[in-house]
């Protein structure tokens, strides 16, 4: 947590997200048009997409699928549920309005569950249309205000949505982040979408207020343009100084929209809520309502795979690692922890075998190309001190490179024969004789010394000596 | 019930509707309105704390299409009927203000 | 003048061709147009190339539609891919749509030839076809009098025989209105029958459409051929449609059918004569008279001009001058938005943006729009009461027979009385046809509606061919 986390003078952050995520589908929610990232400008459009006089949505099912299994997999109830309009002037929205769930969602009651034991309920899961794109001219920041004009692309308009509302249960910025962290996992392992923040598949709002624990809530402020974790965790940090500051020095918080801007660290009033738009939201008479039959609910939760926090249970219980551990978040996240298991089948050293993977397979995908078999045989070298560890690295290095292969033979053409301790010792003992300041300071209780000892033998070996092994020799030495 | 509509609240309307009304139509308006609302009161009477709404008139349910691609519209046919493009995209005029 | 019908028949047994049908009906449009003015576009040169490519397709031995030859306009207010669909509004003049509605679709492979696209009131709001921007349509039974709306150039051109068939849309009543005052027939199906994919939405809960023609038999054929489910619409009914040209010479005996005893006052009396008269026929033709009560038939007018404003106020927000239709520039969005919306909407279509946006905004909903929807549900268990004891119930089509034009255009509430009889079968969704049925004083047609319960389709169209007979 950064230092900007603690609030002074008991104040208290109460933080809530609102997540929206595109569907992983191959057409938009209403219409066949393609749901495709980065195609040329208005190529995936129809008469549904661009709101042309006439047309009519007809939802997608897989859309409603994938939300399914997102409500699923947050813990959600998936009940009965029906489209409202959402009435709003903007270019970028085609029809002047957006479909979207109102009083009833598809996904409510669910719960997330963060590292410690932290739950945060989510209050609803529901389905909607995204917008289209406006990019603005002129002017001299690119940006909105000041611009000459606006050109918009329609490709992203009618892409399926799911936003996924937490309740106000966030209460420090490092939940939040480990928050959107693990939404983003549950999102990836059931497949309902890419999740890329940087292509803005996954947006994030961040409601924040600040309070004194025992009295009611404080007014909020909605942050959007949240776009990484670590604006997440940076606009809070930012936001909630701001609010406990104004409201120390006698000003009071306004309900408003505000803007993150991830360049100057700050967030920025965007609109207040005196001049709210008034939505009028009334029931979509071009839809029927979705009544999702429990055999369909069953069947789609039975196909649910299994959820990153218990892999990652497993995986930390198999390789002796902490479940909630940078180790365990990657590799899961990356899908390699069957690989690992894998690795550790064949005989692997379970701690190392995980640790190889967390280091070197960022680009390896779920399935690397290294045999398990191989891998499990470097972890074996390593640990009985056949090789250094950094030869161990080396010899991975190796391993990916070529795909794989005879560890152990690849390990004697380097000449990667690891020195014995009689041989070893012999060197620290020259070391001694070289460096007896050195020997003397560290006998002296100057850890620092060891640097300089240690850093003398394995020149003398040519890397050949294993880095743990001497520092071990010569503590022995010392309490001698 | 609500009470007579203003002109304020016309005028509020005209500016959710985007539709901007000159004093004497926000006038006309107001009077049309209120002539027409003062009719719509018969419902009023109505005891309606038990009735359900309708929404719509053929009770069907769970109506979906599978997730299978069509053709995209031609661009530049759709483009042609824009009352301004560029660059392959429609062109509009700035956002002033904070109303985004 | 031919049935759609015969000319069905002769073209397709190579009597005579359909490019003579076309031209006898494009000679039609010319030495009257001019006067009526039913349409906004001719599509002349498009019509003789089908007629040309049926006549070809015939002489080949090829199989045709059901619809071959016929002529056939459409209301503006339908897509058709190329060709200028404006509503009759200013917004979307110059409008070439980038597809075809799935009734176009479906009458271009029944082999229809389309011969225009027909005057309306702006956005299908109206009852006389005065608020089109581009002038009124004249009844070409009386050039004085207004031919109904909102789909009166529809109405007209077949009253004119400027086609011999055409498509309207009804959400109040835009179909049976102006097909009682131009004295042809008009079906508003039940909701759901017919595709509403292309049609450009008023008010999406309670818009149909469906057929002109100047005979019950005519309304059935084209009606078989533009319904039946379309996956492109949500809201479409998944049912084969039913048939109807089958049950035309069943007859009425042993039917039930049901006389308003509290219909709403204002009905003109030669009017409700000739409502009398049809009774009579069909008592005499077998049918049983009995009496229903539709005691909240009175609230309709009320619900009526909450719901369907509250949703066309958010179906028209998507002219906004960005994607297609007209802009009036401005230096800003915002002003961009208001000036587009403030030229390009005629006076009645601003009222009822208003008025739904009204009805929907916060602090309004509940007492408005929420209020008419439980209304909606009241008027739907009366109807659906009603049909415990009736197949169908019969009243006037309009309060009055062609009116004046300019003769209600100052007081909206007028004007909306015009579809107290109409509006009701819209928000239950059930089907209802005008059938002409003798004159009132001032020698204008009288239409009489025949309604039925949802899908009752036939039960109408028996009861409709029994009236057509004994007019
Ligand atoms: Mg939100
Ligand atoms: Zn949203």
């Amino acid at each position: 947590m950064s230092d900007d986390a603690v609030l002074p003078n008991g104040w208290q952050l109460v933080v809530g997200l609102e997540v929206h995520v595109e569907l992983a589908t191959k057409t938009k929610m209403f219409s066949a048009s393609a749901n495709r990232f980065g195609d040329e400008p208005n190529t995936n459009i129809d008469p549904v997409t661009l709101g042309l006089p006439g047309a009519l949505p007809v939802l997608n099912k897989h859309a409603v699928e994938l939300a399914m299994r997102i409500g699923l997999a947050l813990n959600c109830k998936v009940q009965p549920c029906t489209f409202h309009r959402k009435n709003y002037f903007y270019p970028d929205l085609p029809k002047a309005y957006q479909i979207t769930q109102y009083d009833h969602p598809l996904n409510i009651d669910g719960f997330l569950m963060l590292p410690g034991e932290v739950r945060i309920g989510i209050e609803r899961a529901h389905l909607e249309e995204d917008t289209g794109k406006s990019t603005h001219f002129g002017g001299s920041s690119g940006r909105i205000h000041g611009s000459d004009y606006s050109l918009i692309d329609f490709n992203r308009a009618g892409v399926p949505l799911v936003e996924i509302v937490s309740r106000p249960d966030i209460r420090t910025s490092e939940q939040a982040r480990q928050y959107v962290a693990e939404l983003r996992a549950i999102l990836l392992a059931v497949g309902a979408s890419d999740a890329k923040m940087e292509e803005g598949s996954m947006r994030c709002d961040v409601n924040v207020s600040v309070h004194k624990p025992g009295t009611p809530f404080g007014t909020r402020c909605e942050i959007k343009n949240v776009n990484s974790i670590r604006a997440v965790g940076r606009a809070i940090d930012y936001e909630a100084r701001r609010q406990v500051d104004l409201i120390e020095g006698g000003g009071t918080v306004r309900q408003e929209t505000r803007h993150w801007d991830d360049a100057s660290g700050r967030t920025e009033t965007l609109r207040t809520k005196e001049d709210a738009d008034d939505y009028r939201y009334f029931l979509e008479p071009d839809l029927v309502p979705l009544v999702p039959e429990q055999s369909w609910i069953d069947q789609v939760r039975a196909a649910l795979p299994v959820l990153p926090a218990a892999r990652r249970n497993a995986l930390a219980e198999l390789c002796g690692i902490d479940k909630d551990g940078e180790s365990a978040f990657v590799v899961v996240e990356r899908g390699q922890d069957d690989y690992v298991r894998q690795v550790v089948g064949n005989g692997g050293d379970p701690r190392r075998s995980v640790i190889y993977v967390q280091q070197a397979f960022a680009e390896q995908g779920a399935t690397p190309k290294v045999p398990a078999k191989d891998l499990a045989a470097l972890t074996i070298l390593e640990r009985d001190a056949k090789v250094t560890s950094t030869q161990a690295k080396t010899l991975l290095a190796d391993l990916i490179e070529a795909g794989g292969g005879d560890v152990a033979a690849i390990a004697a053409k380097r000449g990667f024969e690891a020195l014995d301790t009689g041989a070893l010792e012999a060197m620290v003992d020259t070391a001694i004789a070289a460096e007896p300041g050195a020997w003397q300071k560290y006998c002296d209780g100057e850890e620092k010394a060891l640097g300089a000892l240690v850093g003398a033998i394995m020149k003398s070996s040519k890397g050949k000596a294993d880095g743990k092994a001497v520092t071990a020799i010569l503590q022995s030495k010392r309490q001698k | 019930m609500p009470e007579q509509i203003s002109k304020e609240t016309v005028v509020k309307v005209s500016r959710l509707a985007r539709l901007s009304l000159s004093p004497d139509q926000a006038e006309k308006m107001t009077s049309q309105l209120a002539g027409m609302l003062e009719h719509f009161r018969d419902i009023d009477a109505l005891d309606l704390s038990d009735v359900e709404p309708m929404t719509q008139p053929y009770p069907l349910k769970n109506v979906m299409r599978q997730d299978v691609e069509a053709k995209s519209l031609d661009r530049q046919e759709v483009l042609d009927q824009a009352p301004a493009a560029e660059s392959g995209r429609f062109r509009v005029p700035p956002t002033i203000g904070f109303d985004v | 003048m031919q049935k759609l019908v015969e000319i069905v028949a002769g073209v397709t047994n190579g009597s005579f061709t359909a490019s003579a049908v076309v031209e006898e009906h494009l000679g039609r449009i010319k030495a009257r147009e001019s006067e009526i003015h039913a349409f906004n576009l001719v599509t002349a040169d498009q019509a003789r190339e089908t007629a040309a490519k049926i006549d070809d397709d015939v002489k080949a031995g090829k199989k045709v539609g059901a619809l071959a030859g016929v002529p056939i306009a459409l209301k503006d207010n339908m897509c058709t891919r190329g060709v200028e669909t404006t509503c009759s509004s200013k917004i979307l003049q110059g409008w070439k749509p980038p597809y075809d509605a799935t009734v176009v679709t479906k009458l271009r492979q029944a082999g229809a030839v389309v011969v225009g696209k027909t005057n309306l009131d702006e956005f299908a709001m109206g009852s006389s076809t005065e608020n089109s921007a581009f002038g009124p349509t004249k009844n070409p039974l009386d050039i004085s009098r207004v031919p109904g709306g909102s789909s009166g150039g529809s109405a007209a051109a077949v009253s004119a025989g400027f086609a011999a068939a055409s498509l309207g849309s009804d959400t109040g009543g835009s179909i049976r209105q102006p097909a009682a005052l131009c004295g042809v027939v008009g079906v508003k199906p039940t909701y759901g029958t017919v595709s509403r994919y292309g049609l450009v939405a008023f008010a999406s809960s309670l818009d149909q459409i469906g057929p002109f023609t100047s005979d019950v038999r005519d309304a059935a054929t084209l009606l078989e051929v533009i319904s039946g489910h379309d996956p492109m619409d949500s809201t479409s009914i998944p049912q084969s449609a039913p048939s109807l040209v089958s049950v035309l010479e069943h007859g009425v005996k042993g039917m039930r059918i049901g006389r308003v005893t509290d219909l709403p006052e204002g009905c003109e009396p030669d009017v409700l004569a000739r409502l009398e008269a049809a009774f009579d026929a069909l008592r005499k033709a077998g049918a049983t008279i009995v009496d229903v009560k539709l005691p909240s038939l009175q609230y309709c007018l009320t619900a009526y001009y909450l719901i369907a404003p509250a949703e066309a106020s958010s179906n028209l927000a998507r002219y906004d001058g960005v994607r297609y239709g007209n802009r009036v520039e401005a230096t800003d969005l915002n002003a961009m938005y208001a000036a587009t919306r403030e030229a390009g909407f005629g006076e009645e279509v601003k009222r009822r943006i208003m008025l739904g946006t009204y009805a929907l905004s916060a602090g309004y909903y509940d007492a408005y729009y929420g209020k008419a929807l439980k209304v909606r549900r009241l008027i739907s268990d009366d109807f659906a009461r009603a049909y415990k004891d009736v197949d169908t119930i019969l009243t006037p089509t309009s309060p009055s027979t062609a009116f004046k034009f300019g003769s209600k255009t100052d007081n909206p509430l007028a004007m909306y009385l015009c579809d107290v009889f109409t509006i009701p079968t819209n928000l239950a969704g059930h089907p209802a046809m005008s059938v002409p049925f003798g004159v009132g004083a001032d020698s204008m047609p009288v239409g009489i509606q025949v309604l039925a319960t949802t899908m009752g389709e036939q039960a109408m169209f028996k009861v409709a061919a029994e009236l057509e007979r004994a007019s």
